[in-house]
Parts: C-alpha cells; sequence; structure tokens
C-alpha cells in the first residue's frame, strides 16, 4: 500500500520536470535578455512590434473564419450521417482522419496546382483569393478535431428523437439545426472551435508557402533572427492556449444541461 | 351517428423482407380515444408513425378528413405527438419548450405567452413556478406532461401517443393516464395511444385496436374486446384466460368431456364430431366457488393454489388433467379454502368461449 503510494508520487514527480522543466526554463530565458537581473523587455520588443499585432490579428481572423466555415460544413454532415446514413460513419471518419496523414506540405503543393494562376480557378492570383484559399485549408486542417467533437456531441443527445419532436412541431431541417441541435452541442463545438484555433493560431507551413503574413511564420522569422524574443513568444503563446482551453471549461458551466445533476 | 375522421386503408409496410404491417383497414372517429395495443413488434408503433409521416407506407393511404396526407411532410401534418423518451428540448426551459410550435406557426409573442399559460394551467404545472425550470430539474412525470402540453398548445388535429407512461413509475402512470384521458375529453382532440399493456388500452380508451404480427385481430370497445375477444391472440393478450382441454362426448347434445367429468356447451363450432378434441376458454371471474347462482356447469376438484391479492382471492383449482383459475371477492366472513381441499366450482355455459385459433 505505502510502497504504491510513494511510487505513484514518484511518477508524478518525474512527469512534473519533463513537462514544467523546459517551461520554467523558457521562462527564466525570456526574462533575461539584460545582463544584470530579470526583466520584461523581451515581452514588451514582441508586444509593441506591429508585426506581431497585425500577423496575430490576420491569423485570429483566418482562424475564426476557418471555424465558421468549418461548423457549417461539419455540424451538418455529422447531424445527417447519425440521423439517415448511420452506415456511412466509417466512411466519414476514415475520411476526416486524412488531413492527418497527409502532411501540410503535400496539401499545401496540391492547393497550389490546383489554383495557380493559370488554372481554372486561379485562386492565388489575387490577394483576398489567397486568404480564402489558406481559410479553406485550415478548414480541412482542422477537420478531424471538428469531426470528431461535434460527433461526440450529437452523441450526449437523443437526435433521431428530438428531430422527430420538433419535425411534428412544424419546425424544418434548417430550423431544427439551428434552434435544437446546435445549442444542445454548443459545448462540444466549443471545443472543436479552440482545437481549431490553437492549430491556425501557430501554423506555419501552409501560411508561409502561401505567402501570407501569418502568427506562425512571424514566430519563425523572430526564431531565426533573434535570440531572448523567441522564448517570449513561446510564452505568450502557451498564455494564448491555456486562455483557450480555461474558456472551454468555462463556457461549459453555461452551456444549456442536458443531463439531470 | 359519430362523424368519421381518419380512416386507413389497405395498409402495409415493410422494412427489407420483413413485413411488419400487413394491410391494416381502420377507421376512426372525431374525438375518439383509440388505443393501439398488442406485444413489441405487432406494428403499432410503425402504423402510428406512418400517421406522424417518419415512416412512409410501402403501400395503402391513410386519410385525414378525407384527404390522403400520405404525400405530406411531418411538419405539414398538424399533429401533436408525445413520445416515450418524453424528448423535451433539453436547452430550453418549460415555457420555451411549450412554446416552440406556437413559434414556428409564427404567433405573436403576446398571444403566445398567453396560450403557454393556459397549457401549462391546464397540465397543473403553473407557468410562474414551473415556466422556468429546465426539463433536467423536473421528475419524469412533471417532463411528460410538459411535453403533453408542448404537443396539445399549437392545437393539433390529432394527438398521438407513442407509449409516453412506459418510462414512469407504476403509480405515476395511473394517475398521468387518468389525466391525459380527462384533457382528451375536454379538448375533444382524436387521440391515438400506443401501449402494450392491456390494463392501460382497457381503462382509458373508446376503442380499442388488438393487433398481434403486423395483423389487427379486433378493433372494438374495451367491454367488447374483453367479453367478446374476436380470435385466441385476443383472448390471451387481453386479461387472463383459462384453457381446458375437452372431448366432444356427443355433438349433437352439445355434450362435452373435462378429465371425464361431462357438461353440456352453449354452442359448438360447426363440423364438430364426436371424440374430437376441443378447447374451452372462459375468464377467471366467469367461474364462481360453489354453485351460488343456479350456474349451469359444476365441476369437481382440488386447490392447489391460493393467491392473496387484496380485495380479491385467485384461486387454482385442479380438475385432473386441467386446472382452471378463479377469482373470488375477499369476503372478511368466510377465509378462503385451504390447499388440497375439494372444491365444487361453477359457470355459466354462455361465458364459454371456443375461439378459433
Amino acid at each position: 500500500m505505502k510502497s504504491a503510494k510513494l511510487w505513484s508520487w514518484v511518477i508524478f514527480a518525474i512527469g512534473v520536470l519533463y513537462f514544467l522543466g523546459p517551461l520554467l526554463a523558457t521562462v527564466q530565458f525570456s526574462l533575461s535578455i539584460r545582463r544584470t537581473g530579470y526583466s520584461l523587455d523581451a515581452y514588451t520588443n514582441v508586444l509593441q512590434s506591429p508585426v506581431f499585432q497585425q500577423t496575430f490579428l490576420y491569423s485570429l481572423t483566418v482562424g475564426i473564419a476557418a471555424i465558421i466555415v468549418g461548423l457549417v460544413i461539419v455540424v451538418p454532415a455529422a447531424y445527417f450521417v447519425r440521423l439517415r446514413a448511420p452506415q456511412l460513419r466509417p466512411i466519414i471518419e476514415f475520411v476526416t482522419l486524412l488531413p492527418l496523414i497527409i502532411p501540410p506540405i503535400i496539401l499545401v503543393f496540391g492547393y497550389i496546382r490546383l489554383y495557380n494562376s493559370s488554372s481554372i480557378l486561379p485562386l492565388t492570383n489575387t490577394d483576398i483569393g489567397t486568404n480564402i484559399l489558406l481559410t479553406l485549408a485550415y478548414v480541412a486542417l482542422a477537420l478531424p478535431y471538428m469531426y470528431r467533437a461535434v460527433d461526440t456531441g450529437l452523441r450526449t443527445i437523443d437526435v433521431q428523437t428530438l428531430t422527430e419532436a420538433a419535425n411534428i412541431l412544424g419546425a424544418n431541417t434548417p430550423t431544427i439545426l439551428l434552434r435544437v441541435i446546435f445549442p444542445n452541442i454548443i459545448v462540444a463545438v466549443l471545443s472543436g472551435a479552440f482545437l481549431t484555433l490553437a492549430i491556425v493560431i501557430g501554423e506555419f507551413t501552409m501560411a508561409s508557402l502561401l505567402n501570407r503574413q501569418a502568427f506562425g511564420v512571424y514566430m519563425q522569422n523572430v526564431g531565426a533572427n533573434r535570440a531572448f524574443e523567441p522564448a517570449a513568444l513561446a510564452v505568450i503563446s502557451f498564455v494564448i492556449t491555456w486562455a483557450a482551453m480555461g474558456a472551454i471549461q468555462l463556457l461549459a458551466r453555461f452551456a444549456p444541461k442536458t443531463q439531470r445533476i | 351517428m359519430a362523424e368519421e375522421f381518419l380512416r386507413i386503408e389497405n395498409l402495409v409496410k415493410t422494412f427489407g423482407t420483413n413485413t411488419v404491417v400487413k394491410g391494416a383497414n381502420l377507421s376512426f372517429n372525431r374525438g375518439e380515444f383509440i388505443s393501439l395495443l398488442g406485444p413489441s413488434g405487432c406494428g403499432k408503433t410503425t402504423i402510428l408513425r406512418m400517421i406522424a409521416g417518419f415512416e412512409r407506407p410501402t403501400s395503402g393511404t391513410i386519410l385525414v378528413e378525407g384527404k390522403d396526407i400520405t404525400p405530406l411532410q411531418p411538419n405539414q401534418r398538424k399533429v401533436g405527438m408525445v413520445f416515450q423518451a418524453y424528448a423535451l428540448f433539453p436547452n430550453m426551459n418549460v415555457a420555451d419548450n411549450v412554446a416552440f410550435g406556437l413559434k414556428i406557426a409564427g404567433m405573436p409573442a403576446e398571444q403566445r405567452r398567453a396560450r403557454v399559460e393556459e397549457m401549462l394551467n391546464l397540465i397543473g404545472l403553473p407557468a410562474a413556478t414551473y415556466g422556468s425550470r429546465f426539463p433536467f430539474e423536473m421528475s419524469g412525470g412533471q417532463q411528460q406532461r410538459v411535453a403533453l402540453a408542448r404537443a396539445l398548445a399549437p392545437k393539433p388535429r390529432m394527438l398521438l401517443l407513442d407509449e409516453p407512461l412506459s418510462a414512469l413509475d407504476a403509480k405515476i402512470r395511473v394517475s398521468l393516464r387518468q389525466e391525459i384521458r380527462a384533457i382528451q375529453r375536454d379538448l375533444g382532440v382524436t387521440t391515438i395511444f400506443v401501449t402494450h399493456d392491456q390494463e392501460e388500452a382497457l381503462s382509458i380508451s373508446d376503442r380499442i385496436v388488438v393487433m398481434s404480427a403486423g395483423n389487427v385481430e379486433q378493433f372494438d370497445t374495451p367491454f367488447q374486446v374483453y367479453n367478446k375477444p374476436a380470435t385466441k391472440f385476443v383472448a390471451t393478450f387481453v386479461g387472463t384466460l383459462n384453457t381446458l382441454h375437452a372431448t366432444i362426448v356427443n355433438a349433437s347434445d352439445r355434450s362435452v368431456s373435462v378429465d371425464g367429468q361431462v357438461f353440456r356447451v352453449a354452442d359448438l363450432p360447426g363440423g364438430a364430431t364426436n371424440n374430437a378434441p376441443l378447447s374451452l376458454t372462459m375468464r377467471p371471474e366467469a367461474v364462481s366457488l360453489g354453485k351460488p347462482n343456479g350456474q349451469d356447469v359444476v365441476l369437481n376438484g382440488k386447490v392447489s393454489e391460493v393467491s392473496f391479492l387484496g380485495s380479491v382471492i385467485r384461486l387454482k383449482v385442479d380438475l385432473g388433467n386441467n386446472s382452471l383459475s378463479l377469482d373470488t371477492f375477499n369476503d372478511t366472513h368466510t377465509p378462503p379454502p385451504g390447499l388440497d381441499q375439494p372444491v365444487q366450482v361453477s359457470l355459466n355455459s354462455s361465458d364459454i368461449l371456443i375461439l378459433p385459433n
């Protein structure tokens, strides 16, 4: 009994060291820009840089656009698979996993070949076209997480009976999706949304090859040219990610309750 | 003369190679409370779902007030439905759940609020106390009442109830079914109630459709279904039934023998011959202990089982190879006979049912 407890503490301590050690080292390094004592200069440099603000805002905008487009595609798709074609689920699950198997570099070269300036749909000719292409690429990239999150949400409610109940009360399919299904899976949808955002914020390959001034590209630039600022940036990204996770937890608390407590 | 409201003609439903409804022909009157009764898998729920529009008939028509509704989508049928699993919208409070159908129909907010209040009063959950509660904060019985209010709020032309009481406790089940019946009588809405519980069907229906394996076995009032079952299936499924294996002694004077005891029956099926086997059936309450009212059939046996059911005592009497259950009222002054005690039982030959298999 006693030794079992001791061992669990040992394993816990190893885990803490493994995860927190590098993080603390990064924090310590990011604060050491001056020769004597700690300072927040690296952070002020980063946060005050107009490029940081521009690229971060750009990635945030693309991320939110990707979430909206992703939800519009994924929620109805997952809903219909559950309701009408459950036999298609293994196929759909496989398709949604493909972006995890195919490296982004392959995907982006495929996009460039398909949508280059001499193609039928020359999206890369204009800035707005390239932004749309990047957004759609991120929708594909986030598909495995988004689909799984939404599907898990749908599993917690009785999709068929709720659909029938709303249907017999006069509601059509868009109304059912918007008023009944969507509000009841909002927590799952939010976790899918934040995962998408976390992926998009730091993404480098696609943004770089499509020549977009995204946050990932900026981080790479800073990393290649500065010493202390990349550490500060890493810490900032951590804080943003944690804030997103915290927001999921917080929103879950306000979400409609579907079960008896 | 009652006015016909819903008519089902040659309704057939096939899933793959499995025919679950085999040509139903039924006609329901306006304001009637109809039960579809049968064991699970008999097709009763499928008929209800075809009326609601969730299943498309393989063939046949469903006419409401003379018009075929089979091409209509469920949301065009103006039908209210209550589900076994309540199916309240978890993200909405009670008032919003009841208002859902009204909102879809485009009723202005002020009227909507009044109608929701009216409906919640009708089901005994006043809006002031319960309106802002969420489904998960309520008991099963309360949730099902809200589901009833939600179904009735848009004034549907008929109400479909899909085993609405099956998920509830026994006590609530009885009180809620009486409440449903009272509300239905009040509003006069034609109601179709699916159940596998014969007691439920007998107690609240105007007429009962008894179904088995996709066929309609009988469609009649509870009184007729219980007392004059059309088929052996109806007789055994609805209520308890004694079956005695008899032999015809003499077809011309209608005398039969059960374990060597000879008596006469009121009627024999056509083409009956001497020494042919015959099944006689009767309800336990048709059989009396002793011979109190000059019954014309008397049998001797001995008590093999005594079950005390409260107001009624059910005895099992051994006649030899056959045995017979009978009910007697619990009379505080005469204790029931003991086990193995020889007894005389009697019944009227007119209470014996000889049913086609």
